[in-house]
């Protein structure tokens, strides 16, 4: 099954340090070798999006994330693992597991035939 | 939809028919769980595997009406529901991994009883899998007692909506949730192996006392208790002795269960609750307390205290005593305050009031259970009530012990209960 980890923090904390930064990218390496990474990136900070929604017919752009809430997405892995307690246990190894949170949501597949 | 299947032969059928009904229901009893659960391994659906069984169990009370119980009746009804499976993921459009289901529903056995899963670090009961995955962190702490009712105990959801004191349909709901949460959210069938499983165990144990409440205080049934509950709970929990001998708190609930179910055929005369005070302590389960005492000793010497085990020290010394005046009720006191301290849920308070009343008067209980007024849901517990009436009638407050009883009967489902509440209204 494929999972997405959506990684929430505080923006108002300090962004990663070096340290920090080192740690993201190792554990990226452990999905690799694991055989789970699908994808991840990392995001630039709420101040940086833009909403659109389109409203009779016209396009509003609005300067801002979809709702103002405490904790930010930051990023997100896409990993492939055999079930919710797998996803469970990578999400429990992002970095800033211990001052954020991590949703993990399983990814919906359509059938085409 | 679920429960025990309807529609059993009239009373009109030959005798033979009443029979039929009473096999069908303790197979239902003993073995639906074992059934559900090994179908659940093979399909991966609970809603499915529930549905074909309660299929199976319909289908028995015609068939076996007309042509006899079969020799194995247990193995039919796996049988049965294993086909109707089958017949039901080949019609499905879209079924998860559906060529895997099906070889596994063709070939694998129901029920197995050695067969390790991946994950896994040795051979598990499908039913303590499937007691694993309804406790499972990811569904809600009510959803994990409401599934665990449902699928392991067999319980309708009105029954389960009483035991929890909320509306059926938010019961109905609970529980459909929890089924498409742990499908859509790919919760794995499983026993979790090494750390995960000691973090896992505490909301497993929750859930297990649960069920043995559910069976030793029945909520629906035409009677006081449902001894098939508290032996599956009981069964349950040897089961997790069995895998966690290192955890005193297993062997605490364990020794829990097993003193308190040691006094069934006291608790109940003539179809009435009999109050501890009053049991004859002769129709007490000898050879049951001995266990339960063993394992007390057992779990308490390895010096790792914990509710259930306390709770366990405190039936063993009721059950230990010759008659109520001889009960180390100072013992049972200090045990209450450590309780307290560690585990001070409403239920202990009431139980203390209840203990410290026989020890030292009803005013004593009673002022136990003033402080307890005002606890959330409190109001709809008619042991609560109940209690409270027993403690006013034995200080001589007729009038506030009619308004208590009269509360409890508001609240309370059993009809056993009842009429012996009645009885005591009008006793008064």
């Amino acid at each position: 099954m494929q999972y997405i980890l959506l990684i929430y923090e505080d923006e108002s904390n300090p962004p990663p340090d070096e340290a920090e930064m080192g740690r993201w990218f190792a554990v990226t390496d452990e999905m690799k070798k694991a055989g789970v990474h699908v994808a991840g990136e990392a995001l630039h900070p709420t101040s940086a999006a833009t909403t659109v929604r389109v409203k009779g017919g016209d396009t509003v752009a609005t300067d801002g994330p979809f709702a103002e809430t405490r904790e930010q997405l930051g990023g997100f892995y896409i990993l492939d693992v055999p079930d919710l307690d797998a996803a469970l246990e990578w999400a429990a190894k992002m970095p800033n597991a211990h001052k954020g949170s991590i949703e993990v949501r399983p990814i919906m597949v359509f059938d085409q035939g | 939809m679920g429960g025990a299947p309807q529609g059993r032969p009239a009373d009109s059928e030959p005798a033979a028919a009443g029979g039929v009904g009473e096999t069908v229901e303790r197979v239902y009893r003993e073995e639906r769980a074992a059934i559900v659960a090994g179908l659940i391994r093979l399909c991966g659906d609970f809603s499915l595997a529930e549905d074909v069984v309660h299929d199976a169990f319909s289908r028995a009370l015609e068939v076996w009406a007309h042509d006899g119980v079969p020799p194995n009746p247990a193995g039919w009804i796996a049988t049965t529901a294993r086909r109707k499976a089958i017949d039901d993921v080949r019609r499905a459009r879209r079924f998860r991994e559906k060529q895997d289901v099906l070889r596994r529903l063709e070939e694998e056995p129901v029920s197995p009883t050695d067969v390790t899963l991946p994950g896994e670090d040795g051979p598990h009961d499908d039913r303590l899998r499937l007691i694993f995955t309804c406790c499972h962190p990811a569904l809600t702490t009510e959803a994990q007692g409401a599934l665990t009712l449902r699928v392991v105990g067999g319980l309708t959801t009105r029954e389960i909506a009483r035991a929890f004191t909320v509306p059926d349909t938010t019961m109905g709901q609970r529980i459909s949730r929890a089924k498409k949460k742990i499908r859509d959210a790919g919760i794995p069938f499983r026993v979790p192996a090494g750390a995960a499983l000691e973090s896992r165990l505490d909301a497993v144990l929750a859930v297990v006392y649960l069920v043995f409440n559910e069976g030793y205080a029945a909520t629906e049934a035409d009677a006081l208790i449902r001894p098939e509950l508290c032996e599956e709970a009981i069964r349950l929990a040897r089961l997790l002795v069995e895998l966690l001998p290192g955890e005193p708190e297993v062997r605490g609930l364990l020794a829990l269960m097993i003193l308190h179910h040691a006094r069934r055929e006291a608790r109940v005369r003539d179809g009435r609750p009999v109050l501890l005070d009053d049991q004859d302590r002769s129709l007490w389960d000898a050879t049951a307390i001995g266990e339960g005492v063993g394992l007390v000793d057992a779990a308490l010497r390895e010096g790792r205290i914990g509710a259930y085990q306390i709770q366990a020290a405190i039936a063993m010394l009721h059950c230990t005593a010759r008659s109520p005046s001889e009960t180390d009720w100072k013992q049972i006191a200090g045990w209450y305050s450590v309780l307290e301290r560690i585990h001070p849920t409403p239920g202990v308070r009431l139980n203390r009031a209840v203990d410290t009343a026989m020890a030292d008067g009803p005013e004593a209980g009673l002022a136990l259970l003033d402080a307890l007024a005002g606890e959330p849901g409190l109001d709809r517990y008619h042991l609560y009530h109940s209690a409270r009436a027993d403690l006013l009638r034995r200080s001589g407050r007729a009038g506030e012990a009619a308004e208590a009883y009269a509360a409890a009967l508001r609240v309370c489902t059993n009809p056993v209960e009842r009429s012996w509440l009645e009885e005591r209204l009008g006793e008064l």
